[in-house]
């Protein structure tokens, strides 16, 4: 069904390197609208660097990236491509979420300055409209209580949820979460993980980075294994973590299955 | 919870009530004591030497006090000390972004500048800039190598009251751009990132979120740096500014009066940099909100000395 549709995000032979590292070797990876996509991988298999090209924190060496038939970082003109200015990839990036391992939230802001800051300052929302979203929002990630509290005197699962209601604010197409729940004690991740399944379902476009095997079983439309900077297998999470067929997928996810 | 009941077993047999340390016995400080007797000693015979040695001419200061010329001296003081200052921060958060610009020459340009204005003493940069008329002799706006607009003779364009603001508030800058780039780079790299991620552009994110986020850590050091302009400001006397320092030495060169003159100068001083002291910490508190679990303490709570019990934060969870 999904395959009718034009893919929201289109990666094409993404390269990147560090150095005289290779991180990113030619990554093609198609991503259909309202699909959720675990991206999975041995750490330093370059699944952060590819999620940091998608919104342009990190600048490509070669291939491209589409969302939504645009170009990023880049514009189409006579017969060439060429770079764009600071201000022009801003635009791009406010149609794209992005939630931080470390939560990255702004410390000298209340959580309710914190959502609302880019809906009003860079899409240019009245106030009273954005703090209306922003309170609708954290009542959908069960913060509706905590809207004048500083992020530092927060747990860590109730920051991870600002900073998902933070991205949502602007109404994103797509969503990147890199280890949303890394950075969790246990006993938090179950929050976390609740509220992006809730997205899951709402049928937000969704990318995310993670090592919690059972989100990617139960909220996964696919499952894409990383490995040395290419995509070594991918299908749905059933195919992919029940009956992997490339060797490295299998040591992988033996890892995990032991316990 | 097995090494708790555990824990409370064992209490429980040694036949003892459980401890309650709300009515312990607070700890005491015999050597507090002591050390307060001692100052409180010296302090006695500093004020014994104040009042009783005829010297410090107390009546002396106490004319001079409000004298209007003193006053005034005073009034040119801050005047300068506000504009200098103000040239100083303002040069010197372009010159900090400008240290931390992706373009080399704005790098570069920047650092040279900072490079040269602190690498010379204030002074001489003073009397250099009351001096320019040797230099160049006429100052003039216009098309470089080509035709000018306007055009003044320096001597008449560059007064005291000028050559004071760039010699001090250019000096200035190159310290306040350091201050200012410490404070930037003391921000994580992640907030800049969280900024971007939401769509701001680079000006954005520095106004937004970088900048207030940075001076927490900037507006200390500029507290010195102010003081350190009032004092600062008194260089000025060379080139005949009449500030503070120059009207007391008017005066004492006068009356020879020099030691209750400069005390005069000094209470001056302490006073103006004592207000400006409480100011800072007004600051400082505005630009810690958020920065600690803390909840932000009030203006009554910091007038009171005593010690407030620490605020209670709700921790409570709210589960989806
Ligand atoms: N800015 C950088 N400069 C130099 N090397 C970098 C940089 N960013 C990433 N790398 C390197 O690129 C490789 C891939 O990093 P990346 O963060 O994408 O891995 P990852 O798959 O997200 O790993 P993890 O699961 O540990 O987060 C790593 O070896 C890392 O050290
Ligand atoms: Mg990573």
């Amino acid at each position: 069904m999904t395959e009718q549709k034009q893919p929201l995000l289109r990666a094409r032979g993404v390269r990147k390197h560090f150095g005289n590292l290779q991180v990113l070797n030619g990554i093609d990876l198609d991503v259909y609208p309202s699909e959720v996509v675990v991206l999975l991988g041995p750490s330093g298999s370059g699944k952060s660097t590819f999620l940091r090209c998608v919104n342009h924190l990190e600048e490509l060496d070669g291939g491209s990236i589409t969302v939504d038939g645009e170009l990023v970082g880049y514009t189409r003109r006579g017969g060439r491509v060429h770079e764009l200015s600071d201000r022009a990839i801003a635009v791009q990036r406010r149609s794209i979420g992005m939630v931080f391992q470390q939560f990255n939230l702004f410390p000298h802001l209340t959580v309710l300055r914190n959502i609302t800051e880019s809906p009003i300052g860079v899409l240019g929302e009245p106030r009273a409209r954005a703090v209306e979203h922003a309170r609708e929002l954290l009542a959908r990630v069960g913060l509706a209580d905590k809207a004048d509290a500083y992020p530092r005197q927060l747990s860590g699962g109730q920051q991870q949820r600002v900073a998902i209601a933070r991205a949502l604010a602007m109404r994103p197409k797509l969503m990147l979460f890199d280890e949303p729940t890394s950075a969790l004690d246990p006993e938090l991740v179950g929050e976390v993980l609740a509220t992006m399944r809730g997205l899951a379902a709402d049928g937000l476009t969704m990318i995310v980075v993670t090592h919690e095997i059972g989100f990617a079983r139960e909220a996964a439309d696919r499952v894409v294994f990383m490995e040395g900077g290419v995509i070594v297998e991918q299908g749905t999470a059933r195919e992919v973590l029940e009956t992997p067929r490339n060797p490295r997928t299998r040591a992988f996810l033996s890892r995990f299955l032991d316990d | 919870m097995s090494t708790m009941t555990a824990l409370t077993d064992r209490t429980a047999t040694a036949g003892e009530p459980p401890v309650d340390v709300a009515d312990a016995v607070p700890r005491r400080h015999p050597w507090r004591w002591v050390s307060a007797a001692v100052v409180l000693v010296l302090a006695a015979q500093l004020a014994h030497l104040l009042v009783t040695n005829p010297r410090f001419q107390w009546r002396v200061v106490l004319r001079y006090f409000n004298a209007e010329s003193v006053v005034r001296g005073m009034g040119t003081t801050l005047l300068l000390t506000v504009i200098a200052m103000a040239v100083g921060i303002v040069l010197g958060v372009l010159l900090a972004v400008g240290r931390l610009s992706r373009n080399p020459l704005i790098r570069s340009l920047s650092g040279l500048y900072v490079w040269f204005f602190r690498g010379t003493p204030a002074l001489v940069q003073l009397i250099f800039w009351y001096n320019l008329s040797q230099l160049v002799t006429r100052l003039s706006l216009g098309i470089p190598f080509g035709p000018s607009f306007i055009s003044a003779d320096t001597n008449t364009l560059i007064t005291p009251m000028l050559a004071a603001i760039l010699g001090l508030g250019l000096n200035e800058a190159a310290y306040m751009a350091e201050i200012i780039r410490g404070g930037l780079l003391s921000v994580e790299q992640g907030q800049v990132e969280a900024a971007q991620a939401l769509g701001m552009t680079r000006l954005r994110t520095l106004r937004r979120i970088v900048l207030p986020q940075a001076m927490r850590f900037i507006v200390p050091p500029t507290g010195s740096q102010v003081i350190n302009m009032v004092k600062a400001t008194s260089l000025v006397s060379v080139i005949a500014m009449a500030d503070m320092l120059y009207t007391v030495q008017a005066i004492y060169n006068r009356t020879f009066q020099t030691i209750p003159l400069l005390i005069v100068a000094c209470i001056w001083y302490l006073i103006i940099t004592s207000i400006l002291y409480v100011g800072q910490s007004f600051i400082e508190r505005r630009y810690s909100r958020g920065a600690t679990r803390q909840a932000p303490r009030s203006f009554l709570d910091f007038l009171k000395i005593r010690r407030t019990p620490p605020p209670v934060v709700d921790r409570t969870e709210h589960t989806a």
